[in-house]
């Protein structure tokens, strides 16, 4: 059971097959026999997700079941979950249970799917790795057979490692650089981040508001298609979610791919990729060639530009964001404090770890007198460059294709030591976050036996269509089902 | 670009994160290089560009004057540090 | 050394919206601590704002009383800084794109002249919670019930050269946000806070002196006092050779003292950039003629017409005009009173003591304009004495009755005037008092022949139990005795 896909599970579950607490006991029994691998989930709420299953038998009785009614699944520790701790992978919230729900949560909730707990994260989603987690770093069920202890990408890279590991079929995730599409990439498994807006924010734990978004991870398209159906929609508490129809996303996956127009950013097959790797990508555009695609190159001028406008808004606005983490009202504490100074000061030196407190103080700096218009400004009005390169590339191609990360999932602790080494891994996704649009990661391939991601852009709003595209290219290519030793 | 020492005990300050000398040292070199790759910025051409603050240009909705909260005190108290009588305790404050 | 004063003023204005500005949380006042503060107020993590509606429109009213810019597009930014009453750890605010740009006032002066004192800007912003300094075990205690009320920050240009022209900006801003109905005026809950800045610069020079911000004042007297304590402090430092400090100074009215709020930080540094959770927010022209159609009649325009539709000077109009809750109590009293001069005197008398003297509003007043009416129409037509009135009006006041005919029937105030009547009490009283006529009759002095007159009202007030009409007893008292 562990190994089907949620399509797969729907249809057991509506034949009777299986039950959705047979399920999720399955699924329980194997995180809590297999985790200690991958460190994937920081909580896992075996109660509640039985009891959760118990119900979602119920509802499928009396005839009033959705496609999600009893699936099994994870959230990323980043949306809140009423009554359910949410720590955001940071000892800031160790202890933090939130009465309330994130949008996404009371979402998949009203679906009937079953949570089964929260997976690992780098902290406040800053990292690239998943090595900033104050519950540990996680492992990539990918090169363990070869004894080696692998990063899944970060900072979703809980949910990644566990889809791929098999301990849920489906994961929620979060993408405000990359952190959906590189660690899918990494683990092999298929990512979506919709445009900024399809998503619901609230109740999601911000890091910069401006580029956070709510995604889906799981092995095939089909299955993200299933999840974007569930998240999706305007919020009116959400004052960025954007007022738009929902498709349903699962109704165009199998148009035909004759005629799509792809583009090649040759700004995005530069030296920084590593041969094998681009040679993985080329091959997969060339199966999109059979399929009827027609590729042409294209050009994103400005897109060198998008890391370093990237280091400024992303911390400028995490500075703000974080502030509302000063021990008054919850979470973490520095034990007695003794002065207001010493509160603040000892309880975020204490509550949030280095990576975190860097980017606080970087942005700190970026917005501080006199650097605000050589920064803030400054970076606002690259990313307006970089979103009209965008915009251009849509008058002439339908989606963009380009590699995830420059190299495959590497050695932990290998980067650990340089913080602008670990920014470089997002350099093919950082731009798409900038200009707002939505993209994949799909499994194309293997490079000394580690997954490769390719990256599929599309326009603002063009889910269907990249999902679309992502199901027709798994229909052709196996990529997606290969499973890890 | 570098950033001193002074700098960073000051905007560590304003941030409110206590740093000791090491971290000091470490956030001198980690800070510099992180500016380093920003200061790539300084090379576009931005002369005639609008600064972007959402990615869809959109405009703000605006909701209703009425009440929809209830009192949650208990709720939200019980995940709090230090509270009495209703209230989030600090140290003392002094205006 | 001749000094001039120059003031300006930021005033926090509290709007009257049922619910918080970014959250669907009540701004009612009084509540038990921390009951109306809900998840984005207390800025639990992942929540998010959403701005309420009415800030806007009111904020746009003031905007439109006060003849000013309407801003187009506005955006709300975010000032950094830690503090327990401020939970984001920053403030959401407007910077460089307010929803009111520059406009005007016009400021009644007590000489007689009208002063312009411009407006630079008014935006929009959340307010802070209230720190509680009781002691909690050497703790303060954190209230986020006012977290998030909104405000409109209103800042003058430095127009006012003196205590009395600041209280007058400031006596007029409050009538204008009363009567529009966005602000219940109510300081003592610091519905209305004052800021104010002050310099002073050698008599007739060009060039403005150092500046300091008096904060937080409210109340007009607080206010008056403030400016005049920061004016003799910077004038005695200057005379003295000395240099003012730019520096913001808390001033405790009960001691009339004032010192320096000491910041821990060299500078604040708020590190002020858009707020990425909001969106500008455009004002359409619907917008805009939806809020002028709400402008109830502005101060301005209700005393031009208490002049000419009462017939009332310039002072009992300016009074009675510019608090809208005292306007309207006039009108209802007007209108059942009919004499508009008796009713205007009876408002600016017994009843404005009244409610003073037991700290009342014109609201919480438990007698109506109609009553009052009421009770001026009976002294108008003679039915009453003064002192008749009173009586009436104490009973009125005090519950004791709400119908103030049956109040003068039931106490028996109503005043004989039959004159046949009156004649044969003072004939009867007269022949009972020959000395005292003998003593009238050959006094020559009119100021004792005054005095003696009132020493035979007593009696005929005895004579006709209270109710003869004093003014009548004198006239029949004059013809009778020749005088």
């Amino acid at each position: 059971m562990h190994n089907k896909t949620v399509a797969e599970l729907a249809r057991e579950l509506d034949s009777g097959t299986v039950s959705s607490l047979e399920l999720t006991q399955q699924l329980l029994d194997r995180i809590k026999k297999e985790d200690s691998k991958y460190n994937s989930f920081i909580t896992v709420t075996e109660e509640q997700a039985l009891a959760d299953a118990r119900a979602a038998d119920e509802q499928r009785a009396a005839g009033n079941a959705t496609p999600w009614t009893g699936i099994p699944f994870a959230h990323k520790d980043i949306f809140c979950t009423n009554g359910i701790r949410t720590t955001c992978g940071s000892r800031m919230l160790e202890n933090f249970i939130p009465p309330y729900d994130a949008t996404v949560t009371e979402n998949f909730r009203k679906a009937g799917a079953v949570c089964l707990g929260k997976t690992n994260m780098d902290e406040f989603a800053m990292g690239s790795s998943n090595e900033s987690s104050y519950f540990g770093a996680v492992t990539n069920p990918w090169g363990l057979d070869n004894g080696e202890k692998r990063v899944p990408g970060g900072s979703s890279g809980g949910s990644a490692a566990a889809v791929a590991a098999r301990l849920v079929p489906a994961a929620t995730a979060t993408d405000t650089g990359g952190s959906i599409r590189q660690p899918a990439a990494l683990c092999g498994i298929t990512g979506l981040k919709p445009t900024y807006g399809r998503v619901s924010r609230y109740g999601m734990i911000a890091f910069a508001s401006s580029l956070d978004q709510g995604g889906t991870m799981a092995r095939t398209a089909e299955d993200n298609a299933m999840m974007l159906n569930v998240m999706a929609g305007f919020d009116p508490k959400d004052s960025t979610s954007i007022e738009r129809d929902v498709p349903d996303y699962t109704a165009t996956l199998n148009e035909p791919l004759k005629g799509l127009r792809i583009g090649l950013p040759k700004e995005y097959f530069s030296d920084q990729l590593s041969p094998a790797m681009e040679e993985q990508v080329r091959a997969a555009v060339r199966e999109y060639e059979k399929l009827g695609a027609t590729v042409k190159e294209v050009s994103l001028p400005n897109a060198k530009l998008a890391i370093a406008a990237y280091y400024v808004i992303a911390p400028a606005e995490a500075s703000a964001n974080l502030s509302r983490f000063d021990g008054v009202r919850y979470g973490y504490r520095c034990e007695d404090p003794k002065d207001l100074m010493d509160l603040y000061t000892r309880t975020r030196a204490e509550g949030f770890g280095n990576e975190v407190k860097r980017r606080i103080l970087v942005g700190t700096y970026a917005l501080s007198h006199g650097y605000y218009d050589a920064y803030y400004l400054k970076a606002q009005k690259v990313r307006r460059l970089i979103q009209q390169d965008f915009a251009n590339a849509f008058k002439e191609v339908d989606v963009l294709m380009s590699p995830v990360s420059p190299s495959p999932a590497f050695i932990q602790g290998e980067k650990t030591n340089d913080p602008v080494t670990m920014y470089l891994e997002d350099i093919f996704t950082i731009a798409i976050n900038l200009a707002g649009l939505p993209a994949m990661s799909v499994p194309a391939g293997f490079v000394d036996g580690l997954p490769v991601g390719l990256q599929i852009i599309g326009d603002h709003f063009a889910e269907a269509r990249l999902l679309n595209a992502a199901h027709q290219f798994q229909q052709v290519t196996d990529w997606h089902q290969r499973e890890p030793k | 670009m570098t950033i001193s020492r002074e700098n960073i005990e000051k905007v560590a300050v304003l941030a409110r994160i206590q740093v000791d000398d090491d971290q000091v040292s470490a956030l001198e070199k980690d800070l510099g290089n992180i500016l380093d790759l920003v200061d790539q910025l300084g090379a576009a051409d931005t002369d005639a560009v609008e600064p972007m603050a959402h990615p869809l240009d959109a405009i703000q909705r605006l909701r209703a004057d009425e009440v929809t909260e209830t009192n949650q005190r208990e709720a939200f108290q019980a995940t709090a540090p230090a509270t009495e009588d209703g209230l989030y305790l600090v140290p003392r404050v002094i205006e | 050394m001749q000094w001039d004063i120059v003031i300006g003023l930021e005033i926090h204005v509290q709007l009257a919206t049922q619910t918080k500005i970014f959250s669907g949380t009540s701004t009612a006042y009084g509540a038990e601590p921390n009951t109306q503060a809900s998840a984005v107020d207390l800025a639990m993590p992942g929540t998010l704002p959403v701005p309420n509606e009415n800030a806007f429109r009111y904020a746009l009213m003031f905007g439109l009383a006060v003849n000013a810019e309407i801003g187009r597009r506005s955006v709300f930014e975010r000032k950094n800084y830690f503090y327990p009453d401020l939970p984001k750890g920053y403030q959401t605010t407007q910077l460089d794109k307010p929803i009111v740009g520059p406009g005007y006032v016009d400021v009644d002066l007590a000489n007689g002249e009208t002063k312009r004192v411009r407006i630079h800007h008014a935006h929009l912003e959340e307010d802070a919670g209230k720190s509680l300094h009781e002691d909690y075990h050497g703790m303060t205690g954190i209230d986020l019930n006012r977290a998030g009320t909104p405000l409109i920050e209103v800042v003058t240009e430095p127009d006012m050269n003196s205590a009395e022209e600041a209280v007058a900006f400031a006596r007029k801003l409050h009538s204008i946000v009363t009567s529009l109905g966005i602000c219940d005026g109510d300081m003592s809950q610091g519905s209305m806070r004052f800021d104010v800045n002050i310099s002073l610069k050698p008599k007739g020079s060009d060039t403005l002196g150092t500046r300091t911000e008096t904060k937080n004042l409210n109340s007009f007297r607080f206010m008056e006092q403030a400016i005049a304590h920061e004016v003799e402090r910077q004038m005695d430092i200057l005379e003295d050779g000395g240099k003012i400090e730019q520096e913001t100074r808390l001033y405790n009215g009960d001691r009339d003292e004032s010192r320096s709020m000491r910041t821990k930080e060299e500078a604040n540094d708020y590190r002020y950039f858009p707020c990425p959770d909001l969106l500008p927010i455009e004002i359409d022209d619907s917008f805009i003629e939806d809020a002028r159609a709400r402008l109830p009649e502005l101060p301005d325009a209700r005393k031009a017409r208490f002049k000419g539709q009462y017939g009332l000077n310039d002072y009992d109009a300016s009074l009675l005009s510019s608090d809208a809750k005292l306007a309207s109590f006039f009108e209802e009293a007007a209108a059942h009173g009919k004499d508009a001069k008796l009713t205007a005197n009876w408002i600016q008398g017994e009843f404005s003591a009244r409610l003073k003297a037991e700290e009342k509003t014109v609201t919480e007043s438990p007698i109506s304009g109609a009553q009052l009416g009421d009770l001026v129409v009976r002294i108008a037509d003679n039915t009453l004495s003064s002192a008749g009135a009173k009586k009436v009006f104490e009973a009125l006041w005090t519950g004791n009755g709400d119908n103030v005919d049956a109040i003068i029937d039931a106490k028996g105030l109503k005043q004989v005037s039959d004159t046949g009547a009156l004649e044969a009490m003072v004939d009867e009283v007269l022949a009972g008092m020959p000395d005292q006529v003998a003593q009238f009759q050959n006094e020559e002095d009119p100021k004792k022949r005054k005095k003696m007159l009132g020493g035979f009202m007593g009696p005929l007030m005895k004579a006709s139990k209270g109710q003869g009409n004093p003014k009548l007893f004198n006239e029949i008292l004059l013809k009778k005795l020749g005088g």
